[in-house]
């Protein structure tokens, strides 16, 4: 390394470090990053402090309210139907995800680990989604749910405005980027135990879900943390598919709602409550599973 | 594997391939052919019209400034985001009292930056678009001598979007960045302290070459992202991308023509032009970033 042809003693080497990153150095850094600190947190904690103050106490923006109304949380859950949105989106994620990672892990297996012919195009063909805009295919896809609406028997169940479509609609749009991360992961993995298993007897299905499943636990934990947060704040695919059906939009719609569509006698109070109803569990969420959501977030990128 | 058996791929692949060839390949297929239709309405028949949209879409001066809108995003999205992260990033991690060792609470800002970005973007414009508000009521037009008119001052609009874009963005490269520091030798770090590098040069000389592969991913990513901006310009703006259109953004416009006007033609068109700019900036960012890697 360089620093062994440094003829000076680690007593010596520290010293120096020390005056070229002084303690001026280190306060300056502290008094940076206390101020994004305090902008990050300051327009979150305000829209908690405005969730429990009356609409007149809310003209005045920085004023603590006289008594927490806590009145705004039941309007915005009961009157602002925040209570059923934030169901739908809780019913739509916990399926969408499901049937992501299902079918996800189960294409990017075969993918990785099986040769075929036409595999790599097929590999080619989910991958080359994440370069799509989804704005391009909206309006196809709008007449595509409208279309799917019409088959007999399962039609209503994922047609337009119905929460079976929008699941489906999720589980293709999130295929892209769960077989690319996937497959790569699959593809670290040893193939020993696997051939075991294979000549003992077991069936390839068996050794997928008994034995690459839990081996790549890893990798569906991230993917899956990443799904979820993309599927709770996808906002554009419902605000196309449920148009049609205001008591099944998911939480983002009920949100954005209320702020565009309120004009000047909006209850202001309940949005906030709304906003505070929205923004808590993910700040639970997140201080608990931190480490997870951010290797999560982030894995797709270091890949 | 050795031990391939055909019906086990065909079923494995069955559902997801049909799923994805229903709902994802079909539609951008059909993208490019109804771009080329004059396709007005929910029940009228698609009428094959050649590039008579794109014509229309060349004289649209609303489109053209939404184009202009999403390629100023394109530019100062990355450049700030990067660039803010990337300095928070080294403070984080070579600020630390003894040198090269993280500074004392460093996990802490980092838990707290990366918080926005678990946040949905719609929640973020109800959010900020409070936060912006003209009057009293306003988080920071309260405590200003004079009102801003962040959302309603067609010059100022669009900052305050790139502002919350900003906001949200930093702490997803913060750690990723920091990520990739920890991932630096610290004797390098060390050895050029004791050679008499300054602060600025340990952050152009060593940092940012090492973690110049990062930079790039951010970089197609944040790009991408600010061609795809909709729901920040569709919640938080007056007229969704107003006021008269200081704000809009091609997603907002594909939106608003095709299901606001049911000009799924035309809207089309412009989807088609949105699919070559991304098309284009990925394959440009790719090439004009590449250069040698530093191996460490």
């Amino acid at each position: 390394m360089v620093s062994d042809s440094v003829p000076i003693s680690r007593s010596e080497a520290r010293a120096i470090r020390k005056s070229v990153l002084g303690p001026a150095w280190w306060a300056t850094s502290q008094i940076v990053l206390l101020v994004w600190t305090v902008l990050v947190a300051v327009p979150i904690v305000w829209t908690f402090l405005a969730s429990i103050k009356t609409e007149v106490e809310l003209d005045d923006a920085w004023s603590l309210p006289a008594v927490p109304r806590f009145d705004n949380y039941a309007r915005a859950w009961e009157q602002a139907h925040i209570g059923q949105y934030m169901l739908n989106s809780i019913l739509v994620v916990a399926f969408g995800v499901a049937g992501t990672m299902l079918l996800g892990s189960m294409a990017a297996y075969v993918l990785s680990r099986y040769r075929f012919r036409g595999s790599r195009l097929l590999y080619l063909l989910f991958v080359s989604g994440l370069a799509f805009p989804v704005y391009l295919a909206l309006t196809p896809l709008f007449f595509v749910v409208q279309n799917m609406g019409t088959v007999p028997v399962i039609g209503q169940f994922i047609g337009l405005n119905s929460h079976g479509g929008l699941v489906l609609v999720y589980i293709a749009y999130s295929l892209p980027f769960t077989v690319f991360f996937l497959a790569a992961f699959f593809r670290t993995l040893p193939t020993a135990v696997a051939e075991a298993a294979l000549v003992d007897g077991a069936s390839h299905t068996r050794v997928f879900f008994q034995i690459m499943l839990p081996m790549a636990k890893p990798g569906i934990v991230s993917i899956t943390i990443f799904n979820i947060l993309g599927q709770w704040n996808q906002y554009q695919i419902p605000l196309v598919l449920l148009a049609g059906a205001k008591e099944k939009w998911v939480l983002t719609q009920g949100i954005a709602d209320i702020s565009t569509a309120a004009g000047y006698d909006a209850d202001w109070a309940a949005l906030f409550a709304a906003l505070s109803m929205a923004i808590l569990p993910m700040l639970i969420v997140y201080t608990i599973f931190q480490r997870q959501i951010q290797a999560g977030l982030t894995a797709g990128a270091l890949k | 594997m050795r031990y391939g058996s055909s019906r086990f791929i065909i079923g494995f692949l069955a559902a997801p391939v049909l799923i994805y060839a229903i709902y994802v390949i079909a539609p951008y297929a059909q993208a490019f052919y109804i771009a080329l239709t004059n396709w007005r309405g929910v029940n009228a028949t698609p009428e094959f019209i050649g590039l008579e949209n794109f014509r229309r879409l060349f004289g649209d001066g609303i489109f053209w400034k939404a184009v202009g809108h999403n390629a100023l995003l394109l530019v100062l999205l990355p450049v700030l985001t990067l660039g803010i992260a990337l300095f928070f990033a080294f403070l984080l991690n070579v600020g630390g009292k003894s040198g090269v060792s993280g500074i004392w609470g460093s996990k802490i800002y980092r838990v707290v930056f990366f918080f926005p970005q678990v946040l949905a973007i719609a929640i973020v414009a109800a959010l900020f678009q409070q936060v912006f508000r003209p009057d009293s009521g306003g988080m920071i037009n309260s405590v200003l001598p004079e009102p801003v008119g962040f959302l309603s001052d067609p010059d100022i609009a669009l900052w305050s979007i790139l502002g919350v874009l900003v906001w949200q963005a930093v702490g997803f490269y913060v750690v990723l960045f920091s990520a990739g520091m920890a991932s630096i030798p610290k004797d390098l770090f060390e050895a050029a302290a004791i050679d008499g590098a300054s602060r600025v040069s340990l952050f152009f000389r060593v940092t940012l070459p090492l973690l110049w592969d990062t930079i790039q991913v951010g970089w197609v990513y944040l790009g991408i992202a600010a061609l795809d901006v909709f729901a920040i310009v569709w919640v938080m703006t007056a007229e969704h991308g107003g006021p008269d259109s200081s704000t809009t953004v091609m997603a907002a416009e594909i939106y608003r023509n095709a299901f606001h006007y049911f000009q799924f033609g035309y809207a089309s068109a412009m989807g088609v032009v949105l699919f070559f700019f991304t098309v284009g900036f990925a394959a440009l960012a790719l090439r004009l970033s590449r250069r040698e890697r530093v191996e460490f």
